[in-house]
């Protein structure tokens, strides 16, 4: 479907992934790709494979064959330690921070990776440690604010609110500065007014830092809204790819996965 | 890996408008450094108000439990990595520095570092299986280095060079040229050796270090996908842990008792040593002090508390089997309720107590 050999502003590029676990397959032969500064929902009921694929591209599964590009490299199974190398960013469906650090604290080790000064260096504050750690928390600080963060930046993640948790973790994955960032259902479990902060900032992420995201996302109202291009999954197979208003015309992605709901409805 | 992502001043963020806006650095408020040199006057202090029997026999063994302490809490309250081998790894620093003394003839002080340093190399080796095994299982396979140490220290007199006690015991002890054999002597070098180790213990847990530890206790999973180098750090915990506690076992052998065998380092010391973080706080540097403090202190309290109000009636076994009552109470009480231990008690005590006017 997508012939993007030219592909200068793409940034990833999905080709014929197919995953299974034992025997029962999760996604098949799923081809897409993304552009340059664009934000990407991927959308579908539950069981999909919408996470399996995240999970693909940051390399916590190794898909059973297909290849991925991303920016000028081709690979089949990336470890999710290069991924992050690489400047793919991730969130997760249920929250993965670290409860019992601060809020600063959960967004400074979203820069672990990029340390260059060792253990000596730290026990004695030498010079490069010093520097380094200035650096960090003066980045990090500049994530807490952009997400409005900063009141919260000493309070032990565990005792925040849930969407103020989810907030976290977009700042821990923002920190490390991606060029592509996963987000898996960064608004689930949230309120109409919550969701409608998490979109701002997700839109400001992308528009203001040109990011390129990739999320995925129950509410179909936000997802349009939101969203510059949208791929639909239903039993592991790509079922719609085009803009949000395509998407919604497409007959096969109304029987699969809209069916329940309008077409008038949803915009 | 073509694509190596570095560091620079455009790759975090690029800098837009609204970024731009407040980049102040931000003050951390540090009240605490006050706090630290008023702790720091009281000890120096200390010999002059003391007795030497308060010294020798109370003030010396509890600086050394909190060093040791601390070496286990890096390990168990930041790292998240259980371990009952501590009481192996002092093992292992004492008798590293004896041959050090003996075979060497180092000097005093830099047998003791070497000591630890050998500690560290033999925890990073029984930290290996952490790759693999957690939570229960890398308990058990810690007591499994426990008893091995134990044996090994027994089973080859070469370690206690050939001494019909099987004990070592320091042959002097000078510290660049002074002899330090008298209570004050001692008190103020095992200090010293504190004092930087607790420095640099704090510079470790407020660094990158110490966050990717804490990390890797709260959620190992999502350590690795952010980019944590997951068994390296943990390894790292292993290593720098059993220096600490190399170094507490050496100088629990050559300051405080002047001569022990391997049955100073038993299972019994390992239980010790994690029952004085789990009271004092697992994942505070303070909770080691008032862990030790604690251990230390209630066996005299209870003699006391027996001495006056019931002179001296009741037995000493009876004292005894009372003292292990109260702490299997304590520790099954904190482990319920508060597994931050008395440093949380104490820092929720102090919080409320600052706003106390404001409550009603």
């Amino acid at each position: 479907m997508t012939t993007l050999s030219h592909a200068g502003n793409i940034i990833l590029d999905v080709r014929d992934i197919s995953l299974s676990f034992q025997g029962v397959k999760a996604i098949t032969s799923l081809s897409f790709s993304v552009q340059r500064g664009e934000i990407c929902a991927l959308i579908g009921p539950n069981g999909a494979g919408k996470s399996s694929l995240l999970n693909v591209l940051n390399g916590v599964y190794t898909p059973d064959s297909g290849e991925i590009h991303y920016e000028s490299e081709h690979f089949h199974k990336v470890h999710p330690f290069q991924a992050a190398q690489r400047g793919i960013g991730r969130t997760f469906q249920n929250i993965a921070l670290f409860k019992k650090m601060s809020v600063i604290d959960n967004t400074l080790s979203g820069l672990s990776r990029h340390g260059r000064s060792n253990f000596i260096e730290h026990a004695f504050k030498l010079p490069r440690a010093r520097r380094e750690s200035a650096e960090f928390l003066e980045r990090s600080e500049a994530v807490l604010e952009f997400l409005e963060l900063q009141s919260h930046r000493y309070t032990m993640v565990g005792n925040l609110a849930y969407g103020l948790q989810k907030r976290v973790e977009l700042a821990r994955a923002l920190v490390a500065s991606p060029r592509l960032l996963l987000l898996d259902e960064p608004m689930a479990g949230m309120n109409a007014e919550e969701k409608q902060e998490m979109s701002r900032f997700i839109a400001d992420i992308n528009r203001d830092l040109g990011i390129t995201v990739v999320l995925i996302e129950h509410d179909v109202r936000v997802t349009m809204d939101l969203s510059d291009h949208v791929v639909v999954l239903d039993y592991g197979r790509k079922v719609g790819d085009g803009t949000p208003a395509e998407v919604q015309a497409n007959p096969d992605v109304i029987a699969a996965y809209l069916g329940a709901i309008t077409p008038g409805s949803v915009h | 890996m073509d694509t190596h992502h570095t560091m620079n001043d455009t790759t975090i963020l690029p800098r837009t408008g609204r970024l731009d806006a407040h980049l102040a650095p931000v003050v951390i408020k540090d009240g605490k450094s006050l706090y630290a040199w008023l702790w720091l006057l009281v000890l120096a202090a200390i010999p002059w108000v003391g007795s030497e029997y308060w010294i020798n026999a109370i003030i010396i063994p509890f600086l050394i439990l909190a060093l040791a302490g601390m070496g286990l809490n890096l390990l168990t309250g930041y790292a998240g990595q259980t371990s009952l081998g501590s009481g192996g790894f002092m093992a292992v620093g004492a008798f590293a520095t004896y041959a050090f003394l003996t075979h060497l003839h180092l000097s005093f002080p830099v047998a003791i570092f070497l000591g630890g340093l050998i500690a560290a190399l033999v925890g990073l080796i029984f930290g290996l299986p952490s790759a693999k095994i957690k939570g229960f299982y890398l308990m058990v396979s810690s007591l499994a280095a426990q008893f091995l140490l134990e044996w090994v220290f027994v089973k080859f007199p070469w370690f206690y060079n050939y001494s019909s006690s099987a004990t070592i015991s320091s042959p002097s002890i000078e510290v660049f040229g002074l002899d330090i054999s008298s209570a004050q002597g001692k008190y103020y070098w095992i200090l010293g050796v504190v004092v930087l180790l607790t420095w640099i213990a704090i510079n470790l847990t407020r660094s990158q270090t110490g966050r990717n530890w804490m990390a890797i206790r709260d959620m190992d999973t999502a350590a690795a996908v952010i980019g944590i180098r997951v068994n390296h750090s943990k390894i790292l915990a292993f290593a720098v842990s059993s220096f600490y506690l190399g170094v507490a076992g050496a100088l629990w052998v050559f300051v405080y008792l002047g001569s022990a065998g391997v049955q100073s380092f038993s299972l019994q010391r390992s239980f010790q040593i994690l029952f004085i973080i789990i009271i004092g706080g697992l994942g505070s540097i303070s909770g080691n002090f008032i862990g030790a403090a604690f251990i230390t202190l209630l066996p005299l309290a209870l003699d006391f508390v027996s001495q006056t109000l019931f002179a001296g009636m009741v037995d000493a076994g009876v004292l005894q089997n009372i003292q292990k009552f109260i702490f299997g109470t304590l520790i099954i009480w904190f482990l319920i309720k508060e597994p931050e231990g008395i440093a949380r008690l104490l820092t929720n005590a102090r919080s409320r107590l600052s706003v106390w006017p404001l409550r009603f």
